[in-house]
């Protein structure tokens, strides 16, 4: 998988306490118990991590980790060495 | 007007404890009895003219409830949820299988988070208001305490937060007897929490000269009663009761630890923070939990006091005891070992006070060795002494002049 993959991944576990093992790029932020408010707080923290914003529109729209991932990458998310 | 009184007690069932003296009813009460204080340097306050605290040994939220769980609850609920369950565990209920519609949740809490609020205050000045958690808000207010026991046990009847600063605990045991006694529930789960033990709220207390500055004799700091006594140490702690009609204790075969027999109330209208000197506020407070219990004064035989360790509250307390209550009483003050922790006092000095009259065994106060000559009361110092106890109160009294007393009795 590709690195913001591997970041978001990181923050979720880091952050939010999701076990490793149920993350996986099907998953779905309703399968790792995050509700609205866990998704608030992982735009900001991904806005932090990896200089993108993620607008609350957007937010509303995302199912699971791979549509998370492919909206930060649209966006130019860079991560690591920055 | 002719007020018909109730003066049924109820059955207290069930204890949880999380405070500075331990994890736990056994070890919290296992120091309690050896009279060690749990002051010690806070390195959490570091900065602040005050930096010692007592603080609950050991707790690790993620351990306990989950790193899923804990990270969405401020402190003061994270205590309160562990002291639940233990209290839960220890009333041998089981929240999968009862009624949960007839379940009450009424605990007492001076200051919510105050952990969050300081640290997303610090987020939003140095990053700006759109860098503010979501999670706010839901782990700052103070009624959501009742409202995580509530989501943790299914417990769906009145669910409330009280707040009356020092009292809040007390007043919380009195407001719950008072729905079992309507019959707004069957059960409820009642007491107090507080884990305001940041730098802001200990720098507030501190420019009231509300605390001790033994700063560096942190174990020597709390000392109720006593001639060298300048002030309170600030505590975070959690207590929890459950409580039954006494009927339905029976009917379901639960122990019964003792009864809560009664509560009473009152305000001194005086001083935001000072006592009223001539104690007449206590006083009707104290005389209110006797007469709601239906005993004499005379009959009391032990007080948990409010005995903050602050000069002015422990003589004026001393004084409201010798006064109403005559000579008999033994006295103690359990914050010599746990500090004051607020909001949750009341809440862990109810449950202090149950032990002391299910073991006939009365805790001595912390570091008194010198008793003031101004409190003319008799104190338990040094070593617990036996005692079979008829009638024991516990005085709450809060700033604000809110103060509230309950009554314990035997099973």
């Amino acid at each position: 998988m590709s690195a913001v993959y591997d970041k978001v991944a990181e923050l979720l576990s880091d952050k939010f306490g999701v076990p490793s093992e149920e993350i996986s790029p099907e998953a779905t932020f309703e399968d790792l118990d995050l509700d609205s408010l866990d998704l608030v707080e992982f735009a900001l923290a991904a806005e932090e991590e990896m200089g993108v914003r993620i607008s609350d529109e957007e937010a509303e729209q995302l199912k699971t980790l791979q549509d998370t991932v492919t909206l930060l990458e649209s966006k130019g998310a860079k991560v690591g060495g920055s | 007007m002719t007020v018909t009184r109730n003066h049924d007690p109820v059955a207290v069932t069930g204890l949880g404890l999380v405070t500075p003296a331990g994890i736990g009813v056994d070890a919290s009460w296992a120091q309690i009895l050896s009279g060690e204080s749990a002051a010690a340097k806070d390195p959490n306050l570091e900065g602040v003219s005050v930096d010692i605290s007592c603080r609950v040994p050991g707790f690790d939220a993620t351990e306990l409830l989950g790193r899923k769980h804990a990270r969405r609850l401020d402190r003061f609920v994270q205590l309160a949820i562990v002291a639940a369950r233990e209290a839960l565990a220890d009333a041998s209920l089981d929240s999968q299988t009862w009624d949960g519609t007839r379940v009450g949740v009424v605990i007492g809490c001076g200051m919510g988070g105050a952990a969050t609020w300081e640290e997303q205050h610090r987020r939003m000045l140095e990053h700006g208001p759109d860098r503010v958690s979501a999670m706010l808000i839901p782990m700052l207010v103070p009624n959501m305490v009742a409202g995580q026991l509530a989501m943790e046990f299914g417990a769906k009847g009145p669910n409330l937060v009280t707040a009356t600063a020092c009292a809040s605990g007390a007043t919380a045991i009195g407001v719950a007897r008072d729905l079992l006694r309507g019959g707004a529930c069957d059960i409820v789960l009642t007491g107090g929490t507080e884990a305001g033990l940041t730098p802001l709220s200990i720098a507030g207390f501190a420019q009231m000269g509300a605390l001790s500055h033994r700063v560096d004799d942190p174990a020597s700091a709390s000392r109720p009663f006593d001639s060298g006594r300048d002030g309170f140490v600030a505590a975070e702690a959690a207590g929890v009761l459950v409580m039954e009609r006494p009927e339905d204790a029976a009917a379901r075969g639960a122990r019964t630890r003792a009864h809560l027999a009664g509560y009473g109330a009152s305000a001194d209208a005086f001083h935001a923070t000072a006592p009223d000197p001539e104690g007449a506020g206590a006083e009707a407070a104290i005389r209110a939990a006797l007469a709601d219990a239906d005993v004499a004064p005379s009959e009391v035989t032990h007080v948990n006091a409010h005995g903050t360790s602050t000069p002015l509250n422990d003589v004026s307390e001393a004084r409201t005891i010798k006064r109403v209550l005559g000579d008999q009483a033994v006295v103690t003050s359990t914050k010599g070992v746990t500090g004051h922790s607020l909001g949750a006092a009341g809440a862990i000095e109810a449950a202090f006070s149950v032990l002391t009259v299910e073991q006939g065994l009365i805790p001595p106060t912390a570091n008194l060795e010198s008793q003031d000559p101004e409190i003319e009361i008799d104190v338990v110092a040094k070593a617990p002494r036996e005692a079979k106890i008829e009638v024991a109160i516990s005085n709450s009294f809060g700033f604000g002049g809110q103060n509230a007393v309950l009554v314990v009795t035997p099973a």
